[in-house]
């Protein structure tokens, strides 16, 4: 039973995080329609800007983290603006293509600069976050993680359901000639979305490092995690993201503690195969019906 | 005897059989002969084994990519799985041979064979998936061979690898760069031209419907379920057919090479190649494996520069980086790859000086 309890917990939390990991790359699906296989590449960018500001510029944490978000917004608009808006309309290959490449790239840039160790940020956050319930410890990490993907959710669902520009980029996500026509400036909208969708997986990127330590090669593999999860959630969700990424994280954990170590890996890739056969839009995506 | 037939100026075809024809001119037969020629009777006795083993290595990835190439470039569904298919082709044709001893002329067909089961398997949630949703899919597929290759320890021997025996036929081995040569170079003539016929046949002419608009493709009576399987039969077939010759080449395998960057390699060679074109997956492997070769070597160039070993920089991830660049900047600048700049080339010689 306390085995079950701390794998419940092990996996809620692991979940969670794959759940913030899968929000900036639900963003650009939302808006663009872009399957953005650069987002575990985004993750690490995030990360290591926050390393080098925090231990390299010797900043406080507060300001490293706001420079970081700045930052990434820029770097996905620049992305935005330089890779993506010369394929608007093009096959769906090159575009996934494109972001490979890019994903390519960007691990060449950080292998290069900050080299493929294992870093660790210094201790920052206090000690009075940790949460004990009887014999179950949560690290202090793990409660800023619940913490941040709750604002998030929260902050996400106010944007798209209340703000202007939320519901501009619902309109293209949805029909992009008809909102095109009705006056949304939908070249704006898509760099929006990638800036804002770089600001949260770079959020996300000091999160996973915070917990793990910055390492290229793991946050670029929870970049294809992230597949898995999204799929489950249904792809065009955000609040999907975070249940599908709890879901992973659990049967990641329950199949690592019962069944065999080696197959933690794999089981979430089996999963989706099953639920992509069974239901492809996920379980709260939207259904866009197309028999073939 | 037959006048040789230059280009005309215009489009002169009064039949579908002129349409269908692989050489528009007999010009074009005649420089591939030569080609041919100077490929099969020059190029292995002149060139050094190291140059002779980037053919080899050119020729195993061009069979592969024309694979792919069948699946992404005509009939339109994208895999990410094509590198483990490779490797499933690897495996079976490793332990046909040292399981059941046949010879290489039977195991690396049936290594085909087999692959092309495995990828059709992959290939069914074809079915009901289409676009981005098919693409995760086979992202999957990869995922779980690679660990089916580890983790089968009984059968592939896991992390340990196989070791092949030398190919031998009536008492002759092949063995060494330039007996491969030949063995790389027939088969790719025989695949190539396989591929050739096949795009020009029904089912070719299918698969570029379902790849156009699979829906009026179903309107049209094809049934387009059994042609996406067959499309994903043949590409895995060429790409298990290609991993049992790469596994003969190294002589030892083991699963390390299977990976996603491979599959994303072979995606790489279809688009930079020209994507619908059988001939620009060869100039894509090309391309590629010329890259690889040309950035191992600067970066072990730059390894001993003093200058950069004592700033602390590693160079080696400049080939990730640079391989990168190489996708995108085709994919923005030349979307239909080296092929149609072969094209261009070969269109501005002809009309030259009077181009339009």
């Amino acid at each position: 039973m306390e085995f079950f309890l701390q794998l419940l917990v092990n996996g809620v939390c692991i979940g969670l995080l794959y759940g913030i990991s899968a929000m900036g790359f639900v963003m650009i699906f939302k808006s663009s329609s872009v399957l953005n296989f650069a987002h575990g590449e985004l993750l690490a960018l995030g990360a290591f800007f926050f390393l080098s500001l925090v231990t390299w510029a010797q900043l406080p944490v507060y300001m490293a983290f706001i420079l970081t978000m700045i930052g990434c917004f820029i770097l996905g608009f620049l992305i935005e603006r330089f890779f993506l808006r010369p394929l608007i309309g093009e096959k769906l290959i090159f575009v996934i293509m494109l972001t490979v490449g890019l994903a390519a790239m960007f691990k060449g840039f950080i292998l290069l600069v900050w080299g493929g160790n294992l870093h660790t940020y210094p201790e920052f956050l206090p000690q009075s976050m940790a949460m004990q319930f009887g014999s179950i410890y949560v690290a202090p990490a793990y409660s800023a993680t619940l913490m941040i993907s709750v604002v998030f959710l929260v902050l996400f669902g106010l944007f798209f359901k209340k703000s202007s520009q939320g519901i501009y980029m619902r309109s293209v996500a949805d029909n992009q000639k008809a909102a095109l026509s009705l006056g949304v400036h939908v070249r704006r909208v898509f760099a929006l979305s990638w800036a804002i969708a770089a600001l949260v997986a770079c959020m996300s990127g000091i999160v996973l490092g915070i917990i793990n330590g910055v390492n290229v090669h793991d946050l670029s593999s929870i970049g294809l995690k992230v597949f898995p999860v999204v799929i489950l959630g249904g792809l065009d969700s955000i609040g999907g993201a975070i249940i599908g990424g709890i879901i992973i994280g659990l049967l990641e954990t329950f199949t690592g503690g019962y069944l065999s170590p080696s197959l933690r890996d794999v089981v979430p890739y089996i999963v989706l195969v099953f639920i992509l056969m069974v239901k492809p839009y996920g379980l709260f995506g939207l259904v866009e019906i197309e028999r073939v | 005897m037959k006048k040789l037939s230059f280009h005309p100026c215009g489009n002169y075809r009064e039949t579908y059989k002129q349409e269908l024809n692989i050489f528009e001119t007999d010009f074009g037969r005649f420089w591939m002969m030569i080609f041919l020629g100077l490929l099969f009777f020059v190029a292995p006795f002149v060139l050094s084994p190291y140059m002779l083993y980037i053919l080899n290595t050119i020729g195993i990835a061009a069979i592969a990519a024309i694979g792919l190439n069948i699946l992404i470039g005509y009939t339109g569904q994208i895999s990410l799985g094509h590198g483990a298919f490779f490797g499933v082709g690897a495996y079976a044709a490793a332990i046909l041979a040292t399981r059941l001893g046949v010879g290489f002329y039977i195991a690396i067909p049936a290594a085909g064979i087999i692959t092309a089961l495995v990828g059709m398997i992959f290939g069914i949630p074809s079915g009901r998936l289409k676009g981005l949703y098919l693409t995760i899919a086979t992202l999957a597929g990869q995922f779980i061979i690679e660990y089916v290759l580890i983790q089968w320890e009984s059968l592939t021997k896991g992390t340990m690898g196989i070791t092949l025996p030398s190919p031998e036929i009536f008492g002759w081995q092949i063995t060494g760069n330039r007996a491969f040569f030949f063995l790389v170079f027939i088969s790719l003539i025989c695949m190539t031209w396989f591929a050739v016929n096949i795009i020009r046949s029904k089912y070719g002419r299918a698969f570029i419907a379902i790849r156009d608009n699979d829906r009026a493709a179903e309107g049209m009576g094809i049934p387009i379920f059994k042609y996406k399987l067959l499309s994903f039969g043949i590409s895995s077939f060429y790409a298990g057919f290609a991993g049992a010759l790469w596994a003969y080449y190294m002589v030892s395998i083991t699963t390390e090479p299977f990976n996603l960057g491979l599959s994303v390699e072979y995606i790489a060679m279809v688009i930079i190649g020209g994507m619908g074109n059988i001939p620009g997956a060869i100039f894509g492997a090309t391309f590629i494996t010329l890259l690889n070769e040309l950035l191992r070597f600067l970066t072990g160039v730059l390894m001993n520069v003093p200058a950069i070993t004592s700033l602390g920089l590693n160079m080696a991830p400049l080939k990730e980086f640079v391989f990168g660049l190489a996708i995108v900047l085709f994919i923005l600048i030349e979307p239909k790859g080296l092929a149609e700049l072969w094209r261009i080339v070969r269109s501005s010689f002809r009309l030259w000086p009077f181009s339009y």
